[in-house]
Formats: C-alpha cells, sequence, structure tokens
C-alpha cells in the first residue's frame, strides 16, 4: 500500500476499477498516511468522516459502473478554497471559525468527478508569505532531508501543506493558490510538479483572494500526468467567476513521453532570470537542462525580459492595494472573529482587525491604504499598473521569438528554517518569488518540474513558462523534461 | 456652472464649452441680476433611482428587500470570503436606456471600481460602483419648470447629466437601546447614480427636474420611482453667493425622499445660507439632512472628518462593453435599445400642443399626472369638431377638483373617457352648460353607474329651450320690476342681478348666454 500512495492518478484508477482496491481502502491509506505524517504539520483540518463518506459514495458508484474520471482519488484543498461544513481558515485567528456555507467551484467539479477530500492544508496566512512558516498553526515542514532535531528545511509558500501532503503520499494531487509564486515555490522545494495556469482558465469562484487579478488555483502533483488530469477536471468557465474565460475548456491530453519529439520546439532563456542571490546549483541544473533540450532537437535562445527586475515592488504595490480592498470585509459583523468589544461600531471594527490578523497582513492593508490615498493613487498604484503593462509586454514581445521559456523555479533550494525566519516577511517574498512573479503579472501559465536533487539532497525544480493557455504545449514539454531527467521518488521510508 | 466675470465668460466660449442655451442662461444672469447686493443660488442635484430588476446588480438574490429579515441575502450580498460579483445584465439594458432617455453619450467600454469606507450596513468594506469610467455621461435634459403658486407662466430650463453610473445600494442599520441589528436584503440592489451639473438656481427647478425625470423613468419602467418607498433618493448640493462673485461654498443635503420636499429643503437652504452670511457667518461644507416635520435642514453629525475612499478599479469584473452599433460586440446593444423608448414627456407635451391646441400650461398639467393624461388621451370624439381644450379645461379645472374635494385617489376614481366624451359633446352642443356638467361629473364621481346622457335626461338637466328661456325671462321681468325700473333709469349694472334670478329659477338649466341676449331684448320694449 505505501508503494501505491507515491504511485500515479492513473495506476490509483486503474486499481480501483478492477476492483483490486476500494475507494474507502484508498482513503482509509490515505487517512493513516496523515497520521503517520503529522510531524510535517501539513494539514489544518483532516477530513476523516466527510472522506470516509465521500469513499462509501464512491464505492457506491463503483457497483453501479457509474465512475468518474477521479473515482476515489484521494484530493487535499489549500485552507483558503471554501469548503461547504468544513472550516476554512486562512490559517488566520479572523478565519479560524470559520465555516463556509458553500462550496468553491474548483472542489465542487472534483468532488463531481469522484476525487475524495482528505483534508485542508496548511499555509501562510491569508497566503501571504513565501514559506508557510506564518501560520496560526505552526510553519510546515519539508519531508526532504527531515532530521529529527529542531532545525529543518522550509516547505515553501504560501501553499507548503498542499505541497508536503502530496509529496508524503496523504493524496494524489493538492489545490494550492498561486499569487505571486504560491503553488510553484513549495512544489520546487517539495520535489513536486506545480502548475499556474493561466488567468481565467480556472474558477477562483470560492478562493478567499489575496490578489483577484493575480489569483490563481494552482494544482501539485507528484507527476505531469497527473496534473493534467486534476486539470482537465478543474478547468473552464464558471459562470460565478466573471474573469474565467468564457470559451470551453479542451481537454489535455498528452502522448507518452517516449513518442514526444521536441525538434525545431524554441526555447528561450531569459537573461535577466540569472540573477544576484541564484546558487551555483541552480544555474548549473538550468545549463543541462538546457543543453538537454538542445540535444533533442530543440533550438536554444536567449532572449531578454527587461523589466523582470522592476516586477518585484510592482507587485507589491499592487497586491497591498487589492490586499487591503480585500481584507475590508473582516470586520467582524458578518461572520470571522469578533473582539470582545462592545462600546462603539468603531472601536469593534478597530479590535476585531488588530486582533485577528498578524503583523504581515496589518501591514500590507496599512500600506496599501497609504497607496490608494486619492494624493498618492497616481503615484504609486496607477504607476505600478503602467509597469505591469510594461512586464506583460516583456512577454508579448518574447513571444515572437520563442514559445517556450525555460527559467529557474527559485534562486535556491529549500533553506533552513532558522535561517529564513532571520529575514522578513517582505524579503523572503522578494527573494523568493523573483523567477514566478511575472507570469502572475502577465496572467501566462507556468509549471514547475522537479530535475534532480542538490548535493544535501534537497530537489531542485526549474520553470517553464508559455504564452496564455497555451497548457497543451507547456505540459507536454514539462512532460518530456520530466522523463528525460527522472527525478527520484520520494521514498516514504525517510518520515 | 456659473459665470462669475466676463472674462471667465469669454474664455468658455472660447473653448466651445458653451453651447447655446448655456449662453442664454449666463446672459441672463449678467444682464438681470446687476444689482451688487442680489443673491443668486446653485444647485446641483444627485439622484440615486433602483433600477426595476427582478435580481441584485451583482447577485441572484430577489431585489424584493421588504421580505422577511435578510432572507434576501445571497452569500455575495453577505461579503462571504471567495465570493464574486456577477454583472446582471436587465440593469445594464436599464442604465443604457435611461441614459438615451436623458441624451447621454453611451461609453463602449465602462469599468466598476472599488469605494471604500467602513460602516456595520457596508459588508464588503467597500461599494461596487463607477467612478471613473460610468456607463454614460455628457447628458442633458430640457424641462419646464411651472408652480402656480410661484410662476405666472411656465419656463423651459436645461441641465446637463455630468454622468449615470451603476452601483450597489447599502444594507441597513437598526440601532435599539443596546443592539444594533443589520438587515441585508438592500445590500446589493441596483442603482442608477445621476450625477447633475449644478446648473438649477432654487427649489422649484430642483423640484420641476426630479419630476420630470420621474415621468421618464416611469414612461421606461427602469425605476419604480415610489419615492415613499425610497426607490428614488435625492441628494442636492446648494450655493449661494452674490452676483459678481465666485461661487459660495456648498452643503450637501441628504436623501430627501419627496418631490415637494426638494422644494423645500433647497428653498430653506438657500434661505439659511443667505441668513448665516447676512448675519455675519460663513457657509461650512457640510452634509445635513431634510427635517420633513420641521421643515428644516439640520447639520448631520459628521461620522469622521474628510473620508478618503481610496478608489480601486474592481479586479473580479471584467470591462463593461457596450455594444454602440450593429458591428461591435457588448453585454447589450445600444441600437437595439433605442428603437425600444417609449415617447418622452417633452415629445408628448409639444404633440399636446400641436395636434390638440392645448396651451403649455395644460399640456404641463396633464403629462405631469399621467392618470390624467390618460384620461384625456381616451377622449374619442366621432367627429373631428371635438374642442380639445374644453376636455383639457373640464379635467384640470371641474374634475380634478371634484377629485380634490372628495379626497379621492386618482387612480381609483370611476370616470373614463367615455363619460367625458359624452359630457363634451353636450356641452359642444350647448344641451347643458358647464354648470351642469360640474353636477354629472359629481353624480358619476358619487357612483352613479349612468352614462352622461342618461343622467341629465333623467334629472331634467337639459338646457331650456329658447321658448322656455323666453318665458322664464319674462317671468323674472313681471317679478322683479323695481330692478327692471332701475335698468331702465339707465342702472344697467343691475342687469347681472336679473341674470342671477334667472339662472337661479332655471335650476341652472338657462344657456346663460342665451339669457343674455333675450333680457337684453325683452328690455328694450
Amino acid at each position: 500500500m505505501d508503494k501505491l500512495l507515491l504511485s500515479s492518478i492513473n495506476t490509483a484508477s486503474r486499481l480501483i476499477q478492477d476492483g483490486t482496491i476500494t475507494s474507502l481502502d484508498l482513503t482509509n491509506a490515505c487517512l493513516s498516511q496523515i497520521r503517520k505524517t503529522k510531524k510535517f504539520n501539513a494539514f489544518i483540518s483532516v477530513t476523516d468522516e466527510l472522506a470516509k463518506t465521500q469513499a462509501e459514495r464512491s464505492q457506491q458508484r463503483c457497483r453501479e459502473n457509474n465512475q468518474s474520471e477521479l473515482e476515489g482519488i484521494t484530493v487535499a484543498l489549500k485552507d483558503n478554497f471554501c469548503t461547504r461544513g468544513v472550516k476554512t481558515t486562512c490559517a488566520s485567528k479572523m478565519l479560524e471559525n470559520f465555516v463556509p456555507p458553500y462550496n468553491a467551484t474548483v472542489y465542487q467539479r472534483l468532488l463531481d468527478k469522484g476525487a475524495i477530500l482528505v483534508g485542508k492544508t496548511n499555509m501562510d496566512q491569508f497566503a501571504m508569505g513565501s514559506g508557510t512558516v506564518d501560520s496560526i498553526y505552526g510553519p510546515a515542514k519539508n519531508p526532504w532531508n527531515f532530521k529529527e532535531d529542531d532545525d529543518f528545511y522550509i516547505a515553501g509558500g504560501s501553499s507548503g501543506g498542499s505541497a508536503v501532503a502530496v509529496a508524503t503520499g496523504t493524496c494524489f494531487g493538492a489545490l494550492g493558490s498561486d499569487t505571486g509564486g504560491s503553488t510553484r515555490n513549495p512544489a520546487s522545494y517539495c520535489g513536486l510538479v506545480g502548475l499556474k495556469p493561466t488567468y481565467g482558465l480556472v474558477s477562483r469562484y470560492g478562493l478567499i483572494p489575496l490578489v483577484n487579478s493575480m489569483d490563481v488555483p494552482g494544482i501539485l502533483t507528484r507527476n505531469i500526468d497527473d496534473c493534467v488530469q486534476i486539470l482537465n477536471v478543474i478547468a473552464g468557465h464558471d459562470h460565478n467567476d466573471s474573469t474565467t474565460c468564457p470559451k470551453p475548456h479542451r481537454k489535455i491530453v498528452l502522448p507518452p513521453a517516449k513518442q514526444m519529439s521536441i525538434k525545431n520546439l524554441k526555447v528561450g532563456i531569459p537573461k535577466e532570470y540569472c540573477c544576484e542571490g541564484i546558487s551555483n546549483e541552480i544555474l548549473d541544473t538550468w545549463n543541462e537542462v538546457a543543453n538537454l533540450l538542445e540535444d533533442s532537437g530543440a533550438d536554444i535562445k536567449e532572449v531578454s525580459l527587461p523589466h523582470t527586475e522592476y516586477s518585484i515592488v510592482c507587485y507589491s504595490i499592487l497586491n497591498q492595494c487589492e490586499v487591503q480592498s480585500n481584507m475590508a470585509r473582516y470586520d467582524g459583523i458578518e461572520f470571522g472573529y469578533r473582539a470582545n468589544e462592545n462600546s462603539s461600531v468603531e472601536k469593534l471594527f478597530t479590535q476585531t482587525r488588530s486582533e485577528g490578523f498578524n503583523e504581515v497582513v496589518r501591514n500590507r492593508i496599512l500600506a496599501g491604504n497609504y497607496f490608494l490615498l486619492t494624493r498618492n493613487y497616481e503615484k504609486y498604484f496607477s504607476k505600478a499598473m503602467k509597469v505591469r503593462r510594461t512586464i506583460v509586454n516583456d512577454f508579448y514581445k518574447v513571444w515572437e521569438e520563442v514559445q517556450i521559456l525555460l527559467t529557474p523555479t527559485t534562486l535556491t533550494t529549500a533553506p533552513l528554517y532558522s535561517e529564513f525566519i532571520k529575514k522578513t516577511n517582505r524579503d523572503q517574498c522578494a527573494y523568493q518569488d523573483y523567477c514566478t512573479q511575472s507570469a502572475n503579472m502577465a496572467g501566462i501559465p507556468a509549471v514547475t518540474i522537479p530535475i534532480k536533487l542538490s548535493r544535501v539532497g534537497m530537489p531542485i525544480s526549474l520553470q517553464l513558462m508559455g504564452r496564455n493557455l497555451s497548457e497543451p504545449m507547456l505540459l507536454a514539454v514539462a512532460k518530456f523534461i520530466e522523463h528525460a531527467v527522472q527525478f527520484p521518488k520520494y521514498s516514504l521510508g525517510n518520515s | 456652472m456659473n459665470i462669475t466675470s466676463p472674462s471667465v465668460f469669454k474664455m468658455l466660449i472660447k473653448r466651445k464649452l458653451f453651447k447655446k442655451w448655456q449662453l442664454l442662461r449666463c446672459i441672463k444672469y449678467c444682464f438681470v441680476h446687476t444689482n451688487k447686493t442680489k443673491w443668486q443660488s446653485v444647485v446641483g442635484l444627485e439622484i440615486h433611482a433602483q433600477i426595476n430588476s427582478k435580481s441584485k446588480l451583482f447577485s441572484d438574490a430577489s431585489t424584493d428587500f421588504a421580505g422577511y429579515v435578510n432572507s434576501n441575502t445571497s452569500l455575495f450580498d453577505a461579503a462571504i470570503p471567495g465570493t464574486l460579483p456577477v454583472l446582471n445584465k436587465q440593469c445594464v439594458k436599464a442604465g443604457v436606456l435611461t441614459a438615451l432617455a436623458l441624451n447621454c453619450q453611451i461609453n463602449s467600454i465602462s469599468m466598476f471600481d472599488r469605494k471604500h469606507y467602513f460602516y456595520s450596513d457596508l459588508p464588503a468594506g467597500y461599494q461596487i460602483t463607477q467612478q471613473h469610467l460610468p456607463l454614460a455621461s455628457s447628458g442633458h435634459l430640457e424641462f419646464q419648470v411651472f408652480n402656480p403658486s410661484i410662476h405666472k407662466i411656465p419656463y423651459s430650463t436645461k441641465v446637463r447629466l455630468k454622468q449615470l453610473q451603476l452601483e450597489q445600494d447599502s444594507g441597513r442599520s437598526l440601532h435599539a437601546e443596546d443592539v444594533s441589528l443589520v438587515n441585508l436584503n438592500r445590500a446589493g440592489i441596483p442603482l442608477m447614480e445621476l450625477v447633475f451639473e449644478p446648473d438649477l438656481k432654487d427649489g422649484e427647478e430642483a423640484a420641476a427636474l426630479v419630476k420630470e425625470l420621474l415621468i421618464i423613468l416611469k414612461r421606461l419602467n427602469t425605476c419604480s420611482c415610489k419615492m415613499e418607498e425610497g426607490s428614488l433618493r435625492v441628494d442636492a448640493n446648494v450655493s449661494v453667493n452674490r452676483v459678481g462673485e465666485p461661487i459660495g461654498t456648498r452643503t450637501e443635503i441628504k436623501n430627501i425622499g419627496s418631490i415637494r420636499g426638494v422644494a423645500s429643503a433647497v428653498t430653506y437652504e438657500i434661505q439659511r445660507q443667505i441668513d448665516t452670511i447676512n448675519a455675519g457667518g460663513s457657509v461650512t461644507n457640510e452634509t445635513r439632512a431634510w427635517n420633513a416635520v420641521h421643515k428644516t435642514t439640520v447639520g448631520m453629525r459628521d461620522k469622521e472628518e474628510k473620508q478618503d475612499y481610496r478608489y480601486m478599479p474592481e479586479p473580479n469584473l471584467p470591462p463593461l462593453y457596450v455594444a454602440l452599433n450593429s458591428l461591435q460586440r457588448g453585454c447589450v446593444n445600444v441600437e437595439e435599445l433605442k428603437v425600444t423608448l417609449p415617447e418622452l414627456p417633452h415629445q408628448t407635451r409639444k404633440h399636446l400642443m400641436d395636434k390638440y391646441g392645448l396651451t403649455p400650461v395644460q399640456a404641463i398639467i396633464l403629462v405631469n399626472e399621467n392618470d390624467l393624461l390618460e384620461l384625456f388621451t381616451s377622449v374619442k370624439s366621432k367627429d373631428t369638431e371635438t374642442d380639445y381644450c374644453l376636455v383639457a379645461n373640464i379635467i384640470i379645472n371641474d374634475f380634478l377638483s371634484l377629485v380634490h374635494k372628495y379626497e379621492m385617489e386618482l387612480e381609483n376614481v370611476p370616470f373614463r373617457g367615455e363619460h367625458l366624451g359624452e359630457i363634451v359633446e353636450l356641452l359642444q352642443g350647448r344641451i347643458i352648460n358647464k354648470n351642469t356638467a360640474k353636477l354629472v361629473i359629481q353624480e358619476i364621481l358619487n357612483g352613479s353607474k349612468e352614462m352622461p346622457k342618461s343622467i341629465i335626461k333623467e334629472k331634467n338637466w337639459t338646457l331650456m329651450t329658447n321658448k322656455e328661456l323666453e318665458t322664464l325671462c319674462n317671468e323674472v321681468i313681471e317679478e322683479n320690476s323695481k330692478i327692471v325700473k332701475q335698468y331702465k333709469a339707465g342702472k344697467t349694472k343691475v342687469f347681472a342681478a336679473l341674470l342671477g334670478k334667472i339662472a337661479n329659477k332655471s335650476n341652472q338649466r338657462a344657456d346663460m348666454k342665451k339669457a343674455d341676449s333675450i333680457l337684453k331684448q325683452l328690455l328694450k320694449k
């Protein structure tokens, strides 16, 4: 069973289809694995009872020969996706006891296709972070190279819990959210495939927002085929999200890797991504894979995305402006935490918000409010929007030369917790999001693929980016690389 | 817009910012008010009209906000995290139709913005509105100003509409002694905000504008216009200045809930500001509330110092595309909507005057009260000789005064076009006189099921024949020899007294015009 837990969706599906195992067997195995891997702190809530009920229903469907694409496949959701009847906390005190009365579209679509929810995963508070260290439930821990002492490698974030959950075999796939790299970053640190789909391809309805104009639900899996399967289920227009593409999603079907050719594929290497602070091991890996692609017939070309360096500061302003706005609803009236303060409505607001939010959230709200003041609007928000446009234009230009971009996902492998927390949240994000964030600015799809292990045994990953809605090509190339590099499987014995 | 000095005036003409009517307007100001001490007032209105729609602007909850508390509240209306707005196309249609009726330029692309402020009945902490790029802008409306107790004759004036925007209403707070409660049934109800330029000069103009707007919105069916239910709310900006001096500090009167309220509140506020300045004080820029009971405006407790709403584009709604012609793509098509526009009040007034020969006053009164207009247009004449001025007169003078006298509701009155048609026919055929006509109307209002012709037959109210009238005149002459003597002695004034006797004696059945000539003839003998 342990081997099955780290297998692919296809393998598990086949076993369920042919009756070798039942949905309930698989669910129970996953729940038991969650208990065994508790020390990594991947989950905020484990939905034991719900999962078992769902598994029983799944078994019923199997008996009736009425299986769906993800029948009996276990999944986990980052704790910022609304799940009816299951508390959705955003790892914050503000929503510690918030039980949504509805399901996020992505969750509903997974359920409709037979998937089973095993739990809600750990994250940085309101997804503001890149380490899953700012959670009221404590940090998530990277299972790679884990030793039973005080220090550990961070899981990355903000969807760190989802990454750990998938890496440790507690489920076959998990959803994260990706606003500046929050899915790709932990996927990269934990040796997983992490997809940030094109903005508008996957519905945000029910995803508690960080930055509405950049958020997308992300997918974390152990391989590309699993990622494609989940994407096919959750992608497509949603009436409840006016920013989704109106066209129906055409299912992506990838051929076996052996049959693929990347001959004449134009691959761009953006020089700005070779930046200060990038580790030699990452740089070497980047070169190796570029060579590998070239050897396989691809045209490798150095390209330029000249405004990349402005992305961080621009993102920081837009992020904080939207954050102040999105956080305005947490006033203790309709839902969420309410301070024990009855002297006036204004005092209730103030007290609730200062007790319910952590310092990172409060700082961003304060800065966002400042940027949006009438007297500052042009100077900050407006200007940031213009810079965002130049970043988008960089990509438009580059697509005239190449079809796909190959870059690092992160500048280093996962840092140690003790090192990471020495920096402020702002610096953590600025450094860790450098390579991932422009894709969110431009809305384009990006996928991270694990390549190899570093000398100390931590996963090194690379990122592919393509033009809007180029997921079929992007994932095909990713699958080609995945097959070529044969990243070592995580061994459950390690835990 | 106010003209303060000739140089500004010239500059504006140069910039072609001024259309002809505005030019006339400022000439009026410049020449009429030459007296330095004379005050002038500047009034601008902002009107929130609830859009007639089954569901809310961004959610599928019902707009019936009188329902059980918080029952017509969707998750989005309560700002539950993760929910998103979905624009209601019907509201866009209503907005575009209204904008077309107000001669606006429809913007093919408009955007939604978030306006932030904390309030317990504003669940998201912001209102979604259209601040920077509204659905429509640069409109104008020409309308008639006429209040018989103030104006001798009606006059026409014009107001510019700065913009028309779609936005959400907020919820409602209820404050009890030790607890505050929130009802979100109204939260998210679709509103059109109409921002007019300060082109008005007093309360009567403001009231006339609101009245005209109500008629238009009712005809378009884009707003129920039930001001008493708050479906149309008026904010008025008021300032005063001495002629030739710059515009004064303005105050804003919030949430005026009736047409007469608009006139009274603005009139009161203008006088209050003049009195304040005359007494050596100054007007402060503040928000005031109209107290309809005490007929005063009072300063509202300023929630905080100056609010900065920290506007930001609403990221969850893509730009709103409206197709201006059949080649463009959009959520609604302007050309298709244009052909569905009903006749507008100014067209009706013109029609009434051109086709039926009514006076401007008659046309204004009929158009202002739709029930009267319907009564008027339902009079079907058998011949083309119908005197429509007479029809309008009977409606406005006789019928309406009886309705008021009996304190009846116009819509429930059992008096219809057929009745009125017969009465006019009888009047024009000199079979009855105006007095009888009024009696007939009275009978019908009192519940008579008979038609006017049967009523006068039954009651013997037809006018006397010439022969009957002559006999009657002779009788009156005989009975009043004293007066006759005075008359014949040259005291012609007493003639009226004799006519009065005839009228009385005839039981109002005498055609007084005829009686006049017969009596004169008889007295000559």
